[in-house]
């Protein structure tokens, strides 16, 4: 029966398609987006299908490659919450890529091929590391999506390369941290399948080593998850990119990495285990709380809004591991819904400001005006409700992770996080209301804008305007019927909960 | 007759009018007939619960769940269809006198007016309908939503000024409101409003009971207006004046009062509010808002802001009533919710009419104008008259029972409250009076007549409904059996 394969099935078809697209795509260069599309959709289609397929059997799938049973051959384990991961990315990806044939056409017409090719080689990395049992094969997908995201990144303007330069050394680093930790483990308890090693942890959590690697793969992912403060790669990167790329990556790329965060502090080692060493999860809800105060404010100091969604996501992917850092059912519960809705969120704010670059060649916030609002009214619209969303305003997705990830707080009695989800709130109204006031008021100032009943409607096409609404419906969606997702979640939890 | 889904369409009906009002943003006649249609069914909606609602009983109705054992749900109780009622009933004034003002004034994106219009609608007849908290939330985050761009509607720099700060009063009130409820369904694991309260099995601390007070006080005291989270309130008065008249002085401020109740009266419940000595804290607010704000109405010259200060007075009185934890002082509160409606939206509407016929915005001009608008001005005579309490207008009754409702419960200084209030009423909007019969009107007021009637009518009609309601309480729909088996369910429901 075919869903047993579709672990495998998943990253097949993006390594399937990272080889056929240069192929025809030196034959025939116009149909490499289609073919993206293709490649993409069939891993979409696979993630609904194995989604679905989970939660009707209820059962894990442990995936042995060539047959080889762990702890001698790597697995794939596709429980709850890779598949709902996995799916998310994926569809997240598909849209991305629809939004991104008008874009490649204008930012960057020679790179087409290599683009989408980098785009499928990134994606296989990212299921990769979400899907994968086994400590040292996530290494090796971390390592491939990482490069190609230093090549996506450095399609973009003249500054992209020195910004993907700068990540590149940054993640290497992390990539390292995390190697070095996956080593000390190893040489503890001589496995690296995750099950495996969870059952072994216990025997032997006392040792320094052991203590080490944990450091040592919380701040290596840490970097990789932009988690405050070692966030000083994203900002640029996510700016500087062209549009296309920084879509396709700000609402995956920390995403997974905050993944592998779940799945080594929850998973692998377990919230009793750690906290009785180190006070891990209490360290990382701190930084996670000053992220998320540091990322707001500093969007709002920003005049650009692709930097202003960049630090937006230093402040969001700050909630997601505050969820962690609760360890409590609530916390979880808010943190992979807000994985779910930043996702949509961000991707949506960023195929905007993508839209809008290409349309007005700028997204100087500081050049907006009202003549938006009748000449892309949808994607204002869209653009709105991206922002309520955000703000967390009900009944949009938005609210409902913040409503979660504040009775996780509640329930640890840990005041001060809950006033910093309040204040960051706040703060993501000022940033998200300014753009909306320059959009639809006039400005009392400039009177040229007065009349705005001359300008013509001059809204993207439907290829940008398809994913965009499709977000946009979801965001509502999504909040409206949270329970149902949530309901899935309980069936994610760890462990211990 | 199946009532079950009435109230789901008694929310809904405004929100589906938006399609049609925005898609005939080129034909305004036919906009504002969706409008004028969209308010006469839902009062009609309304009304069809009235019935039931006398009876006492509870319509309930279950939408989805939107978190685990948090379910949306409509609840159609007697307090809810009371204010529903109010609010309904005087849309369909305030639409008419909309049409009045807003061609009469000549303003833009009429459109966009009429469509945020309804959603605000909506939003405050699913606050009335809210059955738990979590509802509640949604809708009232919702209208804060959905007020912005009615405040922000002339797009000058001081309405767009007022718009900032609305928004940063009101969301706060919302992320408090937020951080309250999550905190009371960790400890009571329910967010339904129960009459009589949810805490009564919690085990609460003095300190932990004050600092979920505090929250849900700040939640939903900014919409109430009371000191000091008042300010946004006069600001959001750079509003066009049907906004001002309906949502300024009925929909926005009253859910913040009716959740005022709720909280004491649904959440905590008499006997948890007299525990902790939460009353006290509501007392004292309230006490020193009416007084204070009274004071602060004679500054103003602006007539919009000096009503605009007579509201946060007034929403204190009915704060007040709530605090004094008396079945009486809670049926004054109650009417008081009604009372104050019909009478402060009169008072709007005439502010309103003077500004579109006669272009004045200011008390210092207003001499003499009794004699070119007779009709507005008899009507604002009977307004003021009873905000200051003076029978037979119907604000004499709610004030009675507040007092009465003090005086029961043995407190003293919230009756010299009352009466030192209701002189200082008298004193605010007596000279307005003066100046328009008897001082002389200058030269430009010659050749002016009347406002159009699409003002006149409405503005006349609340007046008159002030006057009805003063003499008999109970006419049409029976406010004060309602308001009475309100506060018997919530004071004997042990």
């Amino acid at each position: 029966m075919i869903g047993s394969e579709i672990p495998a099935l998943i990253p097949i078809t993006y390594i399937l398609f990272a080889v056929l697209i240069p192929l025809i795509g030196l034959w025939k260069r116009e149909i490499v987006w289609q073919l993206s599309l293709l490649g993409s959709g069939i891993a979409t289609f696979f993630s609904a299908w194995g989604f679905l397929h989970l939660i009707q059997t209820g059962e894990t799938i442990r995936y042995y490659f060539g047959g080889w049973t762990p702890p001698v051959g790597i697995e794939f384990v596709y429980d709850g919450l890779a598949a709902f991961m996995v799916l998310v990315i994926n569809t997240i990806a598909f849209l991305v890529l629809i939004h991104s044939k008008q874009i490649s056409k204008v930012e960057f017409p020679g790179k087409k091929m290599p683009y989408y090719t980098i785009a499928m080689l990134m994606m296989l990395g990212f299921n990769g590391m979400v899907l994968t049992g086994d400590l040292f094969n996530l290494y090796v997908f971390l390592e491939i999506s990482s490069l190609s995201s230093y090549a996506l990144i450095a399609i973009g303007d003249k500054r992209a390369p020195l910004a993907s330069f700068r990540y590149l050394i940054i993640g290497t680093v992390g990539g390292s941290l995390y190697l070095l930790g996956v080593g000390f483990l190893y040489t503890v308890t001589g496995t690296l399948n995750i099950i495996d090693m969870h059952a072994m942890l216990p025997q032997v959590i006392g040792h320094s080593s052991v203590i080490a690697a944990l450091v040592l793969m919380v701040v290596g992912v840490g970097v990789k998850a932009a988690l405050f403060p070692l966030h000083g790669w994203l900002p640029d990167s996510y700016t500087f990119a062209s549009s296309s790329s920084s879509a396709l990556i700000a609402p995956i790329g920390t995403k997974v990495a905050a993944y592998i965060l779940f799945r080594v502090v929850l998973f692998l080692f377990g919230v009793e285990l750690i906290d009785d060493q180190l006070p891990v999860t209490t360290i990382i809800g701190i930084f996670a709380g000053i992220g998320i105060l540091y990322g707001s404010v500093m969007a709002i100091a920003q005049s650009e809004m692709k930097k202003m969604l960049a630090y937006s996501s230093v402040s969001q992917i700050g909630y997601i591991i505050m969820g962690i850092s609760l360890a409590n059912p609530f916390g979880f519960i808010g943190a992979v819904l807000h994985i779910l809705n930043h996702a949509l969120m961000k991707a949506l704010l960023f195929l905007v400001s993508g839209s809008l670059r290409l349309k007005e060649g700028h997204s100087l916030i500081t050049k907006f005006n009202n003549s938006y609002r009748k000449k892309y009214p949808w994607t204002m619209a869209a653009f709105t409700t991206a922002a309520i969303s955000m703000v967390g305003l009900p009944p949009l997705a938005g609210f409902f992770s913040k409503w979660y990830l504040a009775l996780g707080t509640i329930e640890n009695s840990n005041w001060i996080l809950l006033a910093v989800i309040l204040i960051s709130s706040l703060l993501n109204a000022v940033y998200f209301f300014r753009i909306l006031e320059k959009v639809y008021l006039n400005d009392p100032d400039d009177v040229s804008m007065e009349d705005t009943d001359t300008i013509e409607n001059n809204e993207v096409g439907f290829t940008m305007m398809f994913p965009m609404a499709v977000m946009a419906i979801g965001l509502l969606l999504v909040g409206i019927f949270n329970a149902y997702i949530v309901n899935v979640i309980f069936t994610m939890f760890p462990a211990g909960f | 007759m199946e009532l079950t889904y009435v109230p789901l369409y008694a929310v809904l009906v405004s929100l589906v009018a938006v399609p049609f009002i925005l898609l005939s943003s080129k034909k305004p006649n036919l906009r504002e007939f969706w409008t004028i249609l969209a308010g006469v069914i839902k009062f009609l909606l309304v009304l069809t619960l009235l019935p039931s609602a006398l009876q006492g009983n509870v319509i309930e109705l279950q939408l989805i769940e939107i978190a685990p054992n948090l379910p949306l749900i409509l609840k159609a109780d007697t307090f809810g269809v009371f204010f529903a009622l109010i609010a309904s009933g005087l849309w369909i004034f305030t639409s008419f006198y909309s049409i009045g003002y807003m061609r009469g004034h000549k303003e833009k994106k009429q459109t966009r007016y009429f469509a945020s219009f309804a959603v605000c609608l909506s939003s405050t007849i699913g606050i009335a309908f809210s059955g738990n908290l979590l509802t509640f939330i949604i809708f009232y985050e919702m209208l804060t939503l959905a007020t912005y761009p009615l405040v922000i509607h002339s797009e000058s720099k001081e309405a767009i000024a007022a718009g900032r700060k609305y928004l940063s009063y009101t969301l706060t009130a919302g992320l408090l409101l937020i951080a309250a409820a999550g905190i009371t369904y960790s400890i009571t694991g329910t967010l339904d409003f129960v009459p009589g309260g949810i805490f009564g099995e919690a085990d609460l601390s003095k300190s932990m009971a004050v600092v979920i007070f505090l929250l849900f006080l700040g939640g939903v005291g900014v919409k109430a207006g009371i000191m000091p989270l008042h300010s946004w309130l006069p600001s959001a008065m750079a509003a066009p004046t049907p906004v001002s008249s309906l949502l300024h002085a009925v929909a926005v401020v009253k859910s913040g009062v009716f959740g005022v109740i709720r909280v004491v009266g649904f959440i905590f419940g008499p006997d948890v509010m007299a525990q902790f000595g939460l009353n006290d804290i509501l007392m004292i607010l309230a006490g020193f808002t009416i007084i204070v704000a009274s004071l602060l109405a004679f500054a103003q010259d602006n007539l919009k802001r000096r009503l605009a200060y007579s509201t946060v007075g007034h929403l204190s009185y009915i704060v007040l009533g709530v605090a004094l934890l008396t079945e009486t002082g809670l049926i004054g509160s109650i009417l008081h919710i009604s009372f104050h409606a019909t009478m402060k939206i009169t008072l709007f509407f005439c502010a309103g009419a003077i500004m579109v016929n006669l272009h004045k915005k200011n008390i210092s001009d207003l001499n003499g104008i009794a004699k070119v608008m007779p009709w507005t001005m008899a009507a604002f005579t009977i307004g003021s008259m009873g905000l200051a309490g003076i029978p037979p207008v119907n604000g004499f009754v709610s004030k009675w029972y507040l007092a009465t409702g003090a005086l029961e419960g043995g407190m003293l200084v919230p009756v010299i409250i009352f009466v030192v209030s209701g002189l200082l009423n008298v004193g605010y909007f007596f000279p307005i009076i003066h100046r328009a019969y008897f001082k002389k009107g200058g030269p430009e007021l010659e050749g002016h007549t009347e406002a159009s009637p699409f003002m006149v009518v409405p503005l006349f009609g609340t007046a008159i409904l002030s006057i009805l309601f003063g003499l008999n309480p109970d006419l049409f729909f029976n406010f004060f059996d309602m308001a009475s088996s309100v506060a018997s369910t919530i004071f004997n429901s042990i």
